[in-house]
């Protein structure tokens, strides 16, 4: 972990209108910062704007107002052709796996498709090698390369989502509640596979969870959001042993605990 | 199991369509009449056209399958040149407003705004007025013919496409397999070819299936009526409607041509509903 930031949001504001001059404000006046190799977790609710506020460091929804830095452009008033040379190296591991796979395209279409948008494997052979591999760093049997979605399991299907985050390089990845769609034996080994890959490819990561045991083991820092505003950013120990804000108390304290024994 | 995994697409549903007896039967009966139609000199020695004077308004038997009508031409020889119609009829417009539909459709979704209204306003027009009449308006504006009947038929079935098309494009682009195309950095154009347009695609083909029973059967209503196809051209539709006046005497002559609708009609409206099971993502099996 570096002192450098990756990404940065300065005071972005998204709302959406309710009709009848009503809006809902998704996300109010939000900054942060992501430091270069680090994992940071955006934890809250349901419906506090965590997702709001990945798709707009995505870019793939435009901000009212604010600006996103990446390593320092500002990449909030691109748009198109501009945009596109930051798609490359940031890419985006969704919620639900079933929805985030084309269910017409193979395993093998659905990890070429950015390489194919980038013609990063100008020949057959070259992309076929490069899927196999991309396969095999998440854990995927080469057989399955010509599979379909609906042949997947729910963890192997966010496997290929991984795999097909990955096949660009990327620098950061966008994990949006990337694991709460699966039960909880698969959750642990879609995590460790996460927290491996981002080792061995220098990644840093956004993720994003409702889950505070699962942000526990990932997490390097901690933003807790509630209603749009980040109420706390601290240090995952720190956040854990003395979280500061009542909201964070709270939600710690909503974490299950087996008998007696408190969550430490 | 390996090979299984080797089939794309076409050899799949063509398979799903072997296991499925309402697919396979009506599949079957609609090769039989597309043969028996294309071919039809090998199975008859008669011609569509040549009267016969002396041998008027024969009963069925005597070398005539069917009989003959009131100019002594054949009625199975007929029949099977008037299927020829029934089936272009059943295919061309269908196709080509299916094609009309789904371009529109997927403009309106992809442009929204402006352009979403005129589109789907100008389908709410074409399905506000009941089809049958926006077709007599037409047919009697060009005149009757194969092509007239071919261009009302269009105009009244793209408006249906378009508003599904439409409907089922915003839904796929709202997805999350759209989002994780456009975040890699990928155009419109390559979500719409890679994304939009196979998961239309067992849409359009219900959609059109569909639709085919319904053209058949305007076709032949608008020739019933006399205002479609007009002869010397044979249409099954236009057969029914010479013979009413003998429907008590020699019912044979309007029951023939009525029943090969009929049976033309439920093949493809059975093998469309069996289609549309076979192509639902929700009863498909791994």
């Amino acid at each position: 972990m570096s002192e450098e930031i990756l990404i940065s949001a300065r005071n972005i504001t998204k709302s959406y209108s309710l009709g009848r001059k009503k809006r809902h404000i998704a996300v109010n006046d939000v900054s942060l910062e992501l430091y270069k190799g680090e994992t940071l977790a955006l934890v809250g609710e349901s419906g506090c704007g965590k997702s709001t506020l990945a798709r707009l460091l995505m870019r793939l929804i435009k901000a009212d107002s604010g600006r996103i830095c990446f390593e320092g452009t500002d990449i909030s008033a691109l748009s198109g052709r501009a945009l596109k040379p930051y798609r490359k190296r940031m890419q985006m591991i969704f919620q639900d796996p079933a929805s985030s796979l084309d269910p017409r395209l193979r395993i093998r279409d659905i990890i070429a498709e950015p390489l194919r948008v980038w013609r990063v494997c100008p020949d057959k052979t070259e992309m076929e090698r490069r899927i196999l591999d991309l396969l095999d760093m998440v854990e995927l049997k080469e057989s399955m390369i010509d599979w379909y979605p609906r042949e997947l399991s729910g963890g192997q299907k966010q496997r290929v989502g991984i795999a097909r985050a990955i096949a660009l390089d990327p620098e950061l990845i966008i994990c949006d509640e990337s694991v709460s769609a699966l039960d909880v034996s698969v959750q642990a080994q879609i995590l460790n596979l996460l927290k491996r890959l981002k080792k061995e490819l220098g990644l840093s990561c956004l993720f994003i969870s409702h889950d505070l045991s699962v942000v526990n083991f990932i997490a390097d820092r901690v933003c807790v959001m509630r209603g749009g505003v980040i109420c706390e950013t601290a240090d995952t120990e720190t956040l854990y042993a003395h979280p500061g804000h009542e909201y964070t108390r709270y939600l710690l304290s909503s974490i299950p605990a087996i008998g007696d024994d408190p969550v430490s | 199991m390996k090979a299984e995994r080797k089939r794309n697409t076409g050899q799949e549903l063509f398979r799903a369509c072997l296991h499925n007896k309402a697919a396979l039967i009506s599949g079957l009966i609609i090769l039989l009449i597309i043969l028996l139609s294309t071919f039809a000199p090998l199975f008859t020695h008669y011609d569509e056209t040549g009267q016969d004077l002396m041998n008027r308004l024969m009963p069925p038997g005597n070398g005539h399958l069917f009989g003959t009508d009131e100019l002594g031409r054949d009625v199975f020889t007929r029949i099977l040149y008037g299927t020829r119609v029934s089936l272009l009829i059943a295919l061309l417009p269908t196709a080509l407003a299916a094609a009309l539909g789904t371009a529109l459709g997927i403009c309106a979704a992809s442009f929204r705004g402006a352009t979403d209204f005129i589109i789907m306003r100008l389908a709410d027009i074409m399905l506000s007025i009941p089809g049958m009449l926006f077709a007599m308006v037409v047919l009697y504006t060009l005149g009757g013919s194969l092509a007239s009947v071919v261009i009302s038929l269009i105009l009244i079935e793209w408006g249906e496409t378009a508003r599904v098309v439409r409907s089922v494009t915003l839904k796929l682009r709202e997805s999350e397999f759209v989002e994780a195309s456009v975040s890699a950095g990928a155009g419109g154009l390559h979500v719409m070819i890679w994304h939009i347009l196979p998961n239309l695609l067992p849409t359009i083909i219900v959609l059109f299936t569909l639709n085919i029973p319904a053209s058949i059967l305007s076709e032949s209503a608008l020739s019933f009526l006399g205002i479609g196809i007009q002869p010397p051209q044979v249409s099954l539709g236009l057969m029914t409607g010479a013979s009413r006046q003998y429907l008590f005497q020699m019912p044979w002559l309007a029951l023939a041509p009525a029943g090969m609708i009929m049976v033309i009609v439920l093949s493809f409206h059975f093998f469309g509903d069996a289609l549309r099971d076979i192509l639902d993502p929700g009863r498909r099996t791994a």
